[in-house]
């Protein structure tokens, strides 16, 4: 209720505005649903203004993004919010935002009596997040292969040596059952849910699960590329490296889409930000320099079914 | 008139606002019970948390009794501490005791959670991993992290109680050829100490819902620890570690308000105390 109104008052607080700079947009949508009105007098020029929550993930990327856009055309207005996926799915598919960030897939949040709400989002996949599992350095290990992995995360195996390593025994650092990046990590690296282990460790940031697999001998944990650095050791994956370009070929399975929801098609305004952010500018400024991979580089597509076929 | 009838509005809000958002956790809450989806007493007393397994349970024993856990050990830890800086500060050098001790104390009560939860995170965890068994996150990581933060609470409370305390009293304590000590342990510290024990319960409540810094330390394994240094879950940190995560309306969801409904209960039955410590205070 407080959201719909916040929502409510952002939107209708910009209205009418039309000095704006002329960019490039396509069709008339008719969905436009809880949008201002566009300025009549000149079709091309854009105004109105977009309200994007969700994944906290996606979100350094998105205003990075909706900067540049509002930079170059004044008469839009771009919020982004986090809140997580769980919040980005659902407000948008109760059209309480524009746009809902999200890092899985709509079909496995909103599953059971929701699965007619994500039927109704359309995805726009703008980025992809990689992740590799990492060890503290005096683990010993630098290769783990999936049957290794999923013994350490199910509790089977639970000192170093039993994998080749020091004799030290294992401390792993979780992120809650809930989490996407844990659902992408379970579902590419190991193939399998893993149920949580009594004396695992959860923690929800990447900051805090980097700062702990550092310091806390023997522990083992998964994180995103870009958060990669030398206080934790990067283990590759069936001898596969976690590289940027091993994710692009292919090669290397742990990743996930980054995705843009809108409810139904998205009007005029959203589509001309969703374009902008598919544009090279985008893809190879800001999603690079912010630890992503571009999507548009991406050289195999993965459907929700975890199906990966040869773009 | 104009002021009276200005403030029974903002009175009359308040007042929808308090109702409004009762019924709101309330009736969030209990939809999980309801439905059928999850029974009261499998979530009140199971204890296996998987909302994502194949048969999904939804047991909040290990995260009440975490609750519970911390918060009486981080009263443990902070009132003894607490009783003693205010006693200093009234009773035995109230000059500058009171001038150095009280700004130092205030200051803690402005520092925000999450440099509580990163100083844990950086200081106590890797103390107490190199002093005991185990990783040194856990339930004891999270009672010393809350134990500094309710310090100022029953501090400021308990000195206002003692500094408030009959000058009288004390004076007829010293005329009898009663010691100081003795003052202070059977004439100052049984009169005040229901008020010292608001303070305490005050501490409590603040302990009870504290989300950040708990969270960070205490590793939020969803099991009943087996030590104070092993990972343990709260209310709050399972709370905000999932809400986020999570579609409205969708089971997991709403089994995260029910513990919310769970810690306003709790902040209800903490107000009670405070009313009832304050009723016999007056006496």
């Amino acid at each position: 209720m407080a959201l719909a109104l916040t929502s409510v008052v952002a939107l209708s607080a910009c209205g009418n505005t039309n000095n704006t700079a002329a960019t490039n947009n396509g069709g008339n949508n008719a969905a436009a649903t809880n949008t201002p009105t566009e300025n009549s007098s000149s079709g091309s020029d854009l105004s109105g203004s977009i309200l994007a929550s969700g994944s906290t993930a996606l979100q350094p990327l998105v205003e990075m993004a909706a900067e540049s856009f509002m930079d170059a055309n004044s008469g839009v207005d771009i919020q982004v919010q986090g809140g997580g996926s769980g919040t980005g799915l659902t407000q948008v598919a109760e059209k309480q935002v524009d746009i809902g960030n999200s890092d899985v897939f709509a079909e496995e949040k909103l599953k059971d009596a929701d699965a007619e709400k994500a039927a109704a989002l359309v995805d726009h996949q703008v980025a992809v997040v990689a992740m590799a599992a990492v060890s503290h350095p005096d683990a010993g290990v630098d290769n783990l292969t999936k049957q290794q992995l999923v013994d350490i995360f199910t509790g089977k195996v639970t000192n170093w040596s039993e994998v080749g390593g020091a004799d030290q025994a294992i401390q792993i650092i979780n992120r809650p059952s809930s989490s996407g990046t844990r659902a992408t990590f379970e579902a590419f690296a190991l193939g399998t849910k893993t149920e949580d282990l009594q004396g695992s460790v959860q923690e929800d940031s990447s900051g805090t699960v980097k700062k702990m697999i550092g310091e806390t001998p023997g522990a083992i944990g998964y994180l995103a590329l870009s958060y990669l650095d030398d206080t934790v050791k990067t283990l590759n994956y069936d001898g596969i490296e976690p590289s940027v370009d091993n994710v692009i070929s292919g090669d290397y399975p742990v990743w996930a889409y980054q995705h843009m929801y809108t409810n139904g098609e998205p009007n005029e305004v959203v589509k001309a930000f969703l374009d902008y952010m598919m544009t090279d500018e985008v893809q190879n400024g800001d999603v690079v320099e912010l630890g992503y991979i571009p999507a548009s580089a991406m050289q195999v597509q993965r459907d929700v079914d975890g199906n990966v076929t040869a773009k | 008139m104009v002021g009276r009838i200005y403030m029974s509005l903002c009175v009359l809000l308040l007042i929808v606002i308090i109702v409004s958002m009762v019924y709101f956790v309330a009736s969030k809450g209990i939809a999980n019970f309801i439905s059928g989806e999850v029974k009261l007493t499998d979530f009140l007393f199971g204890t296996k948390w998987s909302p994502e397994g194949e048969t999904p349970s939804f047991g909040a024993l290990p995260f009440i009794s975490g609750s519970f856990l911390v918060t009486l050990l981080a009263a443990l830890i902070a009132s003894p501490l607490s009783i003693c800086a205010a006693l200093f500060m009234t009773e035995i050098v109230p000059g500058w005791g009171k001038k150095l001790l009280q700004p130092v104390i205030e200051l803690l009560s402005g520092i925000p959670s999450v440099v509580y939860g990163f100083v844990g995170l950086s200081v106590i965890v890797p103390f107490l991993r190199d002093t005991f068994p185990g990783q040194g996150i856990g339930v004891a990581a999270g009672a010393l992290v809350l134990s500094v933060m309710i310090l100022p609470t029953i501090t400021s409370v308990a000195a206002d109680a003692l500094a408030s305390l009959p000058q009288n009293l004390k004076e007829s304590s010293f005329a009898l050829g009663a010691t100081r000590w003795q003052t202070i342990s059977r004439v100052i510290l049984p009169t005040t100490l229901p008020a010292i024990m608001t303070g305490v319960v005050l501490g409590m409540a603040r302990a009870f819902g504290e989300a950040l810094a708990v969270q960070m330390v205490i590793g939020n394994a969803p099991f009943v620890p087996r030590s104070l240094f092993e990972s343990a879950s709260t209310l709050t940190s399972v709370i905000t570690l999932s809400m986020g995560n999570t579609t409205m309306g969708s089971t997991l969801n709403n089994a995260l308000w029910s513990m919310a409904l769970v810690l306003m209960l709790m902040t209800f039955v903490f107000v009670l105390l405070v009313r009832m410590l304050e009723r016999r205070n007056k006496i």
